[in-house]
This record gives C-alpha cells, structure tokens and sequence, in this order.
C-alpha cells in the first residue's frame, strides 16, 4: 500500500497498522499519549492529530486521529501541516491547565513523555490565569509512588493495570475535570505488574519508590543491556547505577520475550546489589570461626594447595552464568561437576531439558498469541510472573480475533475491540494444586493434588490421541473434563500447553508432554510452554552433573575431600540434614557467592563473586534462548567474575577476556556453538568508537570523586565488551544486543525505543538479542506412561508447595520492598480439613513433616482440595521440604519453632 | 447493609443483563432508592454481591453525578443550569433558592429537608426555567411558583 507523507511516497509493508503507528515506523515524530504499542488505540487525548488529504487537489484536508485512522491506498498526510501543529499545541495547551509546573522536583523529570511532547508540540507560554486542581495522593505501598497532580487523564495506567494485568484495585473514579487515577483507597497495589505504571504512564503520577530513596535523573545514570535473573524467564532489563550503586531497573525491550514490560520482582528485586551483605572481600576461617579479610593473591594461593588434593567437587549454579558454570567444570573437571540440587529437583531439571530437546518451546509472544490454554500445575503468576502476562493476552485472543474478523475491527481499534468482547474468554483450562491469580480466566479451575493432575494430561493426551496411554481409573468428572479440555485445544488454531517444575512432580511434565506429541501430531502450531525455576537453571543443565546426594556419596566413599560451591546456598536446594553432611563430610569448602548466606557461614574459604550488575555473562532462559548479560558497572576489587576467580585456579588456562572463555565454551558443546555469536564482538565499533554506557548529558564526572581527588579517575577499561564505562564514544544507536538506555534527539522518555526498533513493536534494528541454543530434534516424539503418583513419608495430609512472586526467591527479597511483600511462614488447609481440625483461619498449629515439627498460623484457602495443605516455598523463614510429601496438621499447642540452623 | 429486598432487586437486574458489570448502575440505584445516598460501605457490599472489584463498583458509583456519595436531604432539588433556562434568567432563581433555604449549591438545610444541587439540561427546554424536586418535574418557574412548590414537600 503506498501512502503519502509530505508529498514523499512511502510503501507501507504492513497495512494493518493504524496511522500514528506507521508514522512513527517511517521516523516522523508525531505526538501521542494514550496510544501504546501494546496497548493500542482509544483515542482518548486528541494529542495525535495529523491532517489527510483526499488527492492532490484537495488543499483543505481534515484533520484526523493518526491513532484512529487506518491507512488507506494513495492517502495524503501532513504532520507538519500549520493547522493540525496549532491544534496539537492547543491540545497540550489544555492538558497544562492543571498540570503542576514542577519537572525540577518531578521523578520523572529528564525522561518525561509530556515533556517530550511539550516541547514537540510548541506550546511555550501558559495563558489561563485561574487556579489548578488538585488531588490528595494515596500510598501504594513500597514500590510504586503517587502524585495524581500531574495526571493528564490519558487512562493508559488503568488500561494497562487492569484491562491488560488484570489487576483489579485500580480505577478511574469521578468524572469531568475531577477525575482519579488510583485505589478506592491507600494501600499496597496488588498486581505483580503494578511497577510497568512507572513506564506506562507518560507523566510523574508513578514513579519508582524504590528510586525515589537514592534518587538520580535518567540522564546521570550509567546503564547496560542486562538480563532479569530473578526467575527463568530471561527478561531483558537496563539496570542503573551510579556513585558505586544500583539505583534502578528498567524494562528493555524484547519481542520475543518480555515485549514491553517486567514483573515488580524483576523491577525491584535489584537491591541485593546493595545489600549490607554483600561479600566485598575475600575471607579466610579463623581458630576461632569467625571470618578475617584475605587479600585476593593469599585467597588464590589458599585455594589452590586447598584443590592440590585433587579430590575437588564443583557445585555449580541456576543462578551463575553459563561461563561460571563452565569455568568451574573446566578447573574439576566434568566428572567431578555436579548441581547444588536435591535429587527430586535434579530429576525435574533433567526431565525438563529433556522436553526442551524434543518440543519446539513457545516464547512468550507465542504464547499471547495462542488461541487455546491448558495451564498444568504452574501456578505461573508466583514463578514466571511475565508468562501470567502473556497467558492473560492469551486468554482473550480468540474471542478477539473472532470479533475483529466479524466486526471488521482492525486489531489496533482497543475501543472498539473491548467494547465488542466484553468480559468473553476464549478456551482457558486451568488445573492447579490451589488457588492462582489467573483462576479468573478460567471458567472451572480443577483442583486437585499434583498426581491427578498428571493424570488428567494424560488422559487428556489420550483423548487426543488413542496411540497416547490410557489412565486407568480415572474418576468420571476427570474423564469428562479431560474429553472437553481435548476437543477444545484440537479445534483451536494455536493451542497451547503450559507446565512447569514448581509442583515437584516429573508426572506432570511427562503429562504436559504427552499433550503437546498428541496435538503436535496433527496441529504444527501447537506449542508447550515449560518454566524454569532460576535465571540460568538451563544452562546449568546443558552442563550434565550429579545432584546433591551423589555429591555426599563421593566424599563418603573418599573420592572427593574437598568442596568448591559457586553461587549457590544449598539449604535453599536440599534438606538441612543432607546439607549437613554434605559440610560435615567435606575437609574443605570454598564458596564463590556475592551475598553472606547460610552456605558460605560453613566455608573456610569465601571468595568474593560480582553479582550481574558487575559482570558480562551468557543465561539460557526457560525456552532455551541464550542471552547476554552485560556489566553495568566494573566489579570493585577484589569482587570479580565468579569465573575469573575459577579461572585464575585452572592450571593451564588463560582466558584473560571474555570472548576467550566464550570460545573455549563454543568449542567443549554443540549445544554452546553459538555463544560467540549472540552479541557483536569485543571489538565491534561504531564508527571506530565503542559504546557508551554513560548518556552524553551526564554529569558530575568530575565533582564525584573530588573528595578523593580532584583529578578525573580514567574511566575503567572494559576490553570484554564494545561497551564503554564512560559517556565518550559512538552517538548512533547501536544494534539490539549492545542498546544500553533508549534515547535519542526530542525522545528523552523509553518512549522512545520505536527509535530502535525496525518498525513499532518490530524487532530491534541490527537484530534481538539472544539466541536459542536448544534445537527439538525433527523425531516424531513418543509417548511417556502414566506413573501413579508417587508421595514420600506418611500422614493424612499431602504438602504441596505454595509459590510467591516477593518472598520464593533468593536473591529479591534482599530488596527492602519485596521483603515487606513477602508473606510470613504459614500453612494453607482447605476448608474440608480445616473444619475436621476444628482450625480457624490464623490459627496457630502443628505441622509434622519431613521428621520435622513447625508451628505456622494456619490459613484456610477455598481452593485447597481435601486431603492437601500448602506450605509457602523457599521463603528464607522456612526450612527446605522437598515436597510434594505427606505429612500432618494439628491443632496442639504450639512447640518452639525450628528455624534455618 | 444490603437489605433482602436490595438483594432481590439486584438478582432481577442481573438476570437482564449479559454481564454482571452491566448491573452495577442498577445495583447502585437499589441502594439510593432506600437510603437515599450510597456510602462507601454500600459499594464495598455492591462489588461482593456482584463479585466485582471494589475499584470497578467505586469508578461507576463516582461518575454518575446522581448517584450521591453524601448523604441528602430528605428532598433533593436540580436546578437546571443549561443553556435554555439560564436564558429565562435561572440564575436569579437560584439566588433566590439560595436565600430561601439559607444553603449554598451542593448543601443540605440544617433540618435535612431540602439537598440544593445544579443539573445539566433536564429536557425541558421549551418550559424553562425548570427544576426537578426528588422525581416532580416543575416548569416554567418563578420566584413566587418555587415558593408555593417547595411548601409541598414537607
Ligand atoms: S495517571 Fe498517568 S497514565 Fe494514568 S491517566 Fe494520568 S497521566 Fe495517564
Ligand atoms: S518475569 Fe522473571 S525474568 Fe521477567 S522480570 Fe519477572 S522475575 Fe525477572
Ligand atoms: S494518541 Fe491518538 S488520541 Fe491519544
Ligand atoms: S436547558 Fe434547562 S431543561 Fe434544557
């Protein structure tokens, strides 16, 4: 279709996109407010008006709503036309009126959407004489801040908290000049998405708490390409930092993965770096246990004649980067490389990789775009927040393709779209071992203990496919379902199954992947969506090794004497008993970690570890897409690369740069041939210049160090990557991997990332970042068979675990917001059990399990099934429980709680 | 509290209606007809009963400006303030409504009879100035006619 643009001819690709968006995709800067690439067209804030011309001839025109108005063959546009520039001016005349001229105390300040279109549109002198509205704000808890006077009523933030996050405490109240963005009253948001209000709204009503407490402008910020490691799914991320701090994290595009947005664990879990526990020396054991500093030359000489046994065992890491990982393979060899894993956690990781090998896996953007779910067992929204997202996306597809096609809506028209789908879901299965954030999308959600559900995908396999194992004896309400839950994934176009290993049970992946072979069989679209529970969990297990009781079994039987453990706490991985042995069996321990935890209290030997805001590294995601993670700021000596530490103890080994263990990893595993390639090389330049990690407005440089010394310290030389640790260097966009911030001239907000992209919501100019490394094989995949559930120890109670999104994981809830999300120890009965007990909710009771006895605050869940309790997982109070195990509830008094030894 | 017969109402409505969301209007209406205001516990108890969020019930119940959030009077006067009656001279009938009952737009008397409060068009342009006093449309309005009209309304 072609399309004229101030006389100039331009042939749109893709005539499905409205006019606003091809605009911007050809590089003409119209403003806008209330269109979002993600969350399309209202219409709402006139602010994006352009004026279309009938032909030639016609010298009048109209003006239109480029955000409204699909383009059409041989159509005339004006951006710049006098009267459509007046009117865009006039519009941010008008939105002015009440907005507080107060960018100097503004948070938003510097990287502001209505500044940018303020300035765009040319509105310079404020006329009205009569006094602004104003509003009370609310507190929304930890992470988010409110400052509703500087609302501009574009409805974005309520657009995307709760039409498209579903979350269901924010509104729009009142009406005319007086209306409100916020809660029916103050209180904590209650979305895990609430943080992308920050990023949606384009003015300094969110802001980012957690940046408000060391408060730096965007421009004073030093920033890198960086990969969430706070679950699996590899969000893409731009962390801060600056004075020797992280000072924030932002969402960096990914089309294939995090689109547009982060969850609040990823935004926010980033103050770990900063914690007060942060191992920033080396430490040696003393006689008298406690730790005393070591300089990093003493640390290596005392680790080597530690490792000159020759009897180490490497533990390596889901939370270590591919090359830690490697490195510390290299140094005790394979054989001797084994996963700080309990061994249910080991056989799941295994299982999973397994499947990862067979099925081509769904990326996130695969899954909004599927057309029919069956959610197994995740319970998504707590261990893959940004998959609870795209499942949300998911669930609305097909009624929204059927209505745009019936309709003839195109599919940019939200307005229109909304109005005609109402509250309708299409096909969304879900079955869960309790109560989720999604149940809303489903329309029966089927509860039940990890083993029936497994049964359930299997016999859902089966009615898919009678060459798939039958399930014997499954109860009748189970059959029906499974029949209804099969016919509806085999008539969708794109159906998808979802699961993952956070139940603890191998049945359940086996089920999930006996749907997705049933379906693959005659539906190529079909896809399985597998999680993974830590940010390099994949990667770790490209690197076969033992679990943890294999480790014991070596250094009882003598072969090993010595333990080295990268970057992992085993107590989060394995019962304290076995983790005890583990210590007690061991002559010595060396830990690599960046933060003091209950493994490295039995280390002799701690060496200091960069976490990933110091440090370049490679993570394979859950899909299995490897992506590179750059530093954002130099380690502080003598904290350093995990691997650089390993490294330097390998006799016969140099790898002085990054791309030197990049290529000794390419050339140890067909599975890591394309680690040299998922990013430009070391050095790649832009015009002969590296890129800057520093804007070219930042400030200070001088004044920041003159209590030390008055001369400029050089910027510290960064020979692993292009990237430079200064604001010297290329000003052009570099490609997608090595993008470090979204800038560019009159875009000072992230607005501006279409600048980056090949067209609005495209792939990144000079390509996406990563790479999936995993290839299915083209074999037709065979069927698992259904195993009979299978639970350890003994009691009337199954304990199953319950996942939270701020408490369930390592690394966040060193993040003073996240740890006052995080919820306290307790125990989940359904009311069945909780009636037979006599147990009311927040009562105090007895749970036996696993040999152990703790007392929790009960609470009764409508959602747990008879027969089953749920035990909150990994929460640093807890101890570890490798469940799903029997056990028992009772309402004896109390005993003294046990805690983490 | 939602009454039994609130409860009764609002089933009816849902059963007209394909969304329980599209009942939230009506639910809202129930209330005020008994109580002749809707507090904010009133839409906490509405959203349970429809099993919708608080912030959906609370964003209809602070639109519609005849949906009241304060409490009122025992009668509530719209005065119209549009274009066809402010020609037939309303204004000067809300000063004299004003001083009449010794209340400022948007107030109640001090013996809760009579809520005062501004209205866009009521729809009958053609007899302006107009009021309307609880469901009574009164037209053509006078200083004297108000006067006598605001007598039946004890
Ligand atoms: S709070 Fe922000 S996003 Fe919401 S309407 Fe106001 S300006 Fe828009
Ligand atoms: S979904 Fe996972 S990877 Fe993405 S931002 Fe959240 S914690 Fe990080
Ligand atoms: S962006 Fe087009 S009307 Fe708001
Ligand atoms: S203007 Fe008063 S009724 Fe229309």
């Amino acid at each position: 279709m072609k399309i004229y643009i101030e006389n100039r001819r331009f042939d749109l690709t893709d005539p499905s996109v409205n006019l606003l968006e091809a605009c911007l995709s050809l590089g003409f800067d119209v403003p806008y407010f209330c269109w979002h690439p993600v969350l399309r067209s209202v219409g709402a804030c006139r602010q994006c008006a352009v004026k279309v011309f009938k032909d030639e001839a016609d010298t009048r025109g109209r003006i239109v709503m480029s955000c409204m108005t699909a383009p059409a063959e041989g159509m005339r546009v004006s951006v710049n036309d006098d009267e459509a520039r007046e009117f865009r001016a006039k519009v941010i005349e008008w939105l002015m009126l009440n907005h507080p001229h107060d960018c100097p105390i503004c948070d938003e300040g510097g990287e502001c959407h209505l500044q940018d279109v303020t300035v765009m549109a040319g509105h310079v002198r404020r006329q009205s004489r009569f006094p602004k509205r104003t509003h009370r704000n609310q507190d929304l808890g930890p992470l988010v801040n409110h400052e509703m006077n500087r609302c501009i009523q574009c409805y974005r933030c309520v657009r995307f908290y709760a039409d498209y996050a579903g979350g269901r405490d924010v509104g729009v109240q009142g009406c005319h000049d007086g209306v409100y963005f916020g809660r029916p009253s103050p209180g904590p948001l209650e979305s895990e998405f609430s943080g992308n209000l920050v990023e949606v709204c384009p003015t300094g009503v969110f802001t980012d708490k957690s940046l408000k407490r060391h408060y730096t402008r965007k421009w004073d910020l030093q920033t890198a390409p960086s990969v969430c490691v706070h679950c699996g799914l590899g969000c893409n991320t731009f962390p801060g930092q600056r004075y020797g701090t992280l000072r924030r994290v932002r969402t960096r595009y990914h089309r294939e993965v995090n689109g547009y947005f982060l969850c609040d664990r990823g935004r926010y879990g980033y103050e770990f770096v900063n914690s007060p526990r942060r191992i920033l020396q080396a430490l040696l054991r003393q006689g008298d246990n406690a730790l005393a500093q070591v300089s990093a030359e003493e640390a290596i000489r005392l680790a080597k004649s530690l490792l000159s046994s020759g009897k180490c065992i490497g533990l390596g890491s889901p939370r270590a980067t591919l090359e830690s990982n490697f490195a510390l393979r290299t140094l005790v060899s394979p054989s001797r490389f084994f996963h700080p894993l309990a061994v249910s956690q080991h056989l799941l990781s295994g299982s999973s990789l397994s499947l990862l090998r067979r099925f081509p896996l769904a990326s996130l953007r695969d899954v909004s775009q599927s057309t029919a779910v069956f959610l197994l067992g995740e319970d998504v929204s707590n261990t893959a927040p940004l998959l609870a997202l795209a499942l949300r996306q998911a669930a609305v597809r097909a009624p929204r393709l059927a209505k745009a096609a019936l309709l003839k809506i195109p599919a940019w028209h939200e307005a229109a779209l909304r109005t005609a789908v109402q509250e309708e879901k299409g096909p969304f299965f879900l079955a869960a071992t309790g109560p989720t954030r999604l149940d809303d999308l489903a329309a029966a959600p089927y509860r039940a203990a990890p083993g029936d559900l497994a049964a359930l995908g299997f016999a859902v396999a089966h009615a898919l496919d009678p060459a798939a194992p039958a399930v014997p004896n499954l109860p009748p309400a189970a059959a029906e379902l499974a029949e209804r839950i099969a016919a509806s994934l085999k008539s969708a176009a794109a159906p998808l199954i979802v699961s993952g290993p956070s139940c603890g049970s191998e049945a359940l992946l086996h089920a999930a992947a006996n749907v997705a072979a049933a379906l693959g069989k005659t539906n190529p679209q079909a896809r399985l969506c597998l999680t993974a529970p830590e940010c390099n969990s994949v990667g770790l297990a490209l690197l076969p090794g033992g679990n943890l009781a294999d480790v014991l079994r070596a250094l009882r039987d003598g072969s090993a004497d010595t333990l080295i453990v990268l970057e992992s706490d085993l107590y989060r991985h394995a019962d304290a008993a076995l983790v005890d042995e583990i210590f007690t069996a061991a002559k010595h321990v060396i830990v690599i970690d960046s933060l003091a935890n209950a493994t490295t209290a039995r280390a002799e030997l701690v060496l200091p570890a960069a976490t990933f805001a110091e440090s370049s590294g490679t993570l394979v995601n859950n899909e299995g897409r490897a992506q590179r993670s750059y530093a954002v700021c130099p380690p502080k000596a003598p904290v350093q690369e995990s691997w650089r530490w390993l490294t330097a103890l390998t006799p016969n080994v140099s790898w002085p740069r990054w791309e030197d263990i990049l290529a000794a990893m390419a050339v140890s595993s067909g599975d890591f041939r394309d680690v040299t390639t998922l990013g430009p090389a070391a050095d790649f330049r832009l015009v002969g210049q590296k890129i800057p990690r520093q804007p070219h407005r930042y400030s200070g440089r001088t004044a920041m160090t003159a209590h030390i010394d008055v001369r400029e310290p050089a910027p510290a030389a960064d020979l692993d990557t292009p990237l430079a640790f200064s604001m010297e260097g290329s000003p052009l966009n570099p490609p997608g991997p090595l993008i470090p911030r979204y800038w560019s001239p009159r875009w000072n907000s992230d607005q501006g990332v279409h600048k980056f992209q090949i067209e609005v919501a495209g792939p990144l100019q000079g390509g996406d970042p990563g790479k999936r490394i995993i290839e299915p094989s083209s074999e037709p995949a065979g069927y698992f068979a259904p195993t009979p559930p299978a639970s350890e120890g003994d009691g009337e109670i199954l304990f199953t675990p319950a996942w939270h999104v701020f408490g369930s994981e390592e690394l966040s809830v060193h993040s003073p917001g996240i740890a006052e999300l995080a919820p306290r120890p307790y125990v989940a009965l359904g009311p069945v059990d909780a009636g037979r007990l006599g147990v009311r909710d927040g009562a105090p009771v007895t749970v036996t399990l696993a040999g152990r006895t703790l007392a929790l605050p009960a609470r009764i869940l409508e959602a747990i099934p008879p027969g089953a309790a749920a035990l909150p997982a990994a929460l640093a109070d807890l101890p570890f429980f490798s469940l799903p195990a029997r056990g028992s509830v009772s309402l004896a008094a109390p005993a003294a709680p046990e805690g983490r030894p | 509290m939602l009454t039994d017969h609130d409860k009764q109402e609002i089933q009816a409505e849902l059963a007209r209606t394909p969304s329980r969301r599209g009942a939230l209007i009506e639910a809202l209406r129930v209330v005020q007809r008994r109580a002749g205001w809707v507090s904010n516990a009133d839409v906490v108890e509405v959203a349970a009963f429809l099993g919708l969020p608080v912030s959906q019930a609370e964003d209809v119940a602070t639109f519609y400006s005849m949906i009241f959030r304060q409490e009122v009077g025992r009668h509530v006067i719209l005065l119209c303030d549009s274009v066809s009656c402010w020609v037939n001279r309303a204004d000067a009938l809300l000063t004299h409504l004003r001083s009449r009952l010794g209340i400022r737009l948007g107030q109640t008397t001090a013996d809760g009879r009579f809520t005062l409060l501004p209205a866009a068009c009521l729809g009958a342009c053609d007899r302006g100035p107009v009021m309307k006093v609880d469901e009574d449309l009164h037209t053509h309005l006078t200083a004297e006619k108000i006067d006598r009209i605001l007598e039946s309304y004890p």
